[in-house]
């Protein structure tokens, strides 16, 4: 009996491993000007922010360095970068983004930039419920040809894991204003435009970025 | 059952147990960030503890990342240039510029478009 259990637990154990880190192979983004363009340095233009929070395109620019820098990319230090526009006389991203490929190169030297557009930044409420939402979308041009690399998008939310609740509707109700009074009096969706930032930014998901040099996976991601 | 081949299975099964638990792993991170991000976004949003407090705080992390061997991501020693040189180091920035072109040469032209400026204005 018990050396059934252990196989069963085994088989099990077999199917969770082969399925827990499968990666789909479903792949629609077509990758052959990526790879043919190798970019190695990444302006990332500050954010064009879409959402009423005037808070959301720093919020969101300040937390791209992370996945890029840990997918192999050199990141052209951000803050300087948006001091450099302001310098020449560009202090909103719409302007920046409007700057001709050829003169970013000129300027800043990098390979390709990522042109981010912030579609949702702040906390949604019903009645039930309150969420802190960050969903963006980028596009990464070849600076020396002015052509699409990639597009991506992604999306996150700070209620994600908070589905558990017991307690019947009174206590879901009380949470329901808990929530909402630190969704809105904090700073609630700072952290979750980092998790978008990760999902929509870090190389080796389903059609997503591809390794840059500087990783140990360079090259390794995609092979077809 | 023989005792024995009981043992065998046991042993099997808590080496996939650890095999699972180790595969989907976070891997290490190439960079140590310290608060870097973080001081970015208060230097955004002009808020927090001030240009000075900054350098201070990223002079801290680097040494701790040194003791464990850790290089600074990049724009590190790009962002502590822009610290240096508001507050009015100019000679210190220009270290710091000069630094993030030696770890990471991509940022070569760049380095040297500011670094270049930074001349002109002084002389």
């Amino acid at each position: 009996m018990r050396q059934h259990r252990i196989m069963l637990g085994l088989a099990l154990s077999a199917v969770l491993f082969a399925t827990g880190c499968a990666h789909r192979p479903l792949q629609s983004v077509d990758y052959t000007a990526f790879r043919q363009a190798k970019p190695r340095s990444l302006l990332v233009l500050p954010p064009v922010n879409e959402s009423p929070d005037v808070n959301a395109s720093f919020s969101m620019l300040s937390q791209v360095t992370f996945p890029l820098a840990e997918s192999g990319y050199y990141v052209m230090p951000v803050t300087l970068v948006a001091e450099t526009f302001k310098q020449n006389g560009l202090s909103n991203p719409p302007e920046m983004h409007a700057v001709a490929p050829a003169k970013l190169k000129e300027i800043f030297g990098a390979d390709a930039a990522l042109y981010i557009k912030i579609k949702r930044y702040g906390t949604t409420y019903t009645v039930l419920n309150s969420a802190a939402i960050v969903a963006a979308e980028a596009n990464l041009i070849d600076l020396q040809t002015g052509s699409t690399l990639w597009t991506g998008s992604a999306s996150a939310s700070n209620a994600e894991n908070s589905n558990n609740n017991s307690g019947g509707l009174g206590g879901l109700l009380v949470a329901a204003i808990v929530k909402q009074i630190i969704n809105s009096t904090t700073d609630a969706a700072h952290p979750v435009a980092g998790i978008t930032s990760s999902r929509l930014l870090s190389a080796g998901h389903v059609n997503g970025l591809l390794y840059g040099p500087r990783s140990p996976k360079y090259g390794l991601d995609g092979q077809n | 059952m023989h005792p024995m081949k009981s043992d065998w299975i046991s042993r099997l099964a808590t080496c996939v147990l650890a095999l699972m638990l180790t595969a989907c792993a976070t891997p290490q991170h190439m960079y140590g960030w310290g608060g870097y991000q973080d001081k970015v976004y208060e230097h955004f949003k002009g808020q927090g503890a001030g240009p000075e407090q900054q350098i201070l705080g990223l002079e801290e992390d680097l040494q701790r990342m040194s003791g464990k061997g850790m290089a600074p991501p990049p724009g590190y020693y790009g962002h502590l240039g822009l610290l240096y040189l508001t507050t009015g180091k100019s000679d210190q920035a220009a270290q710091a510029w000069n630094k993030e072109k030696a770890l990471f040469p991509e940022s070569t032209q760049y380095m040297d478009f500011l670094l270049n400026n930074m001349k002109k204005q002084k002389g």
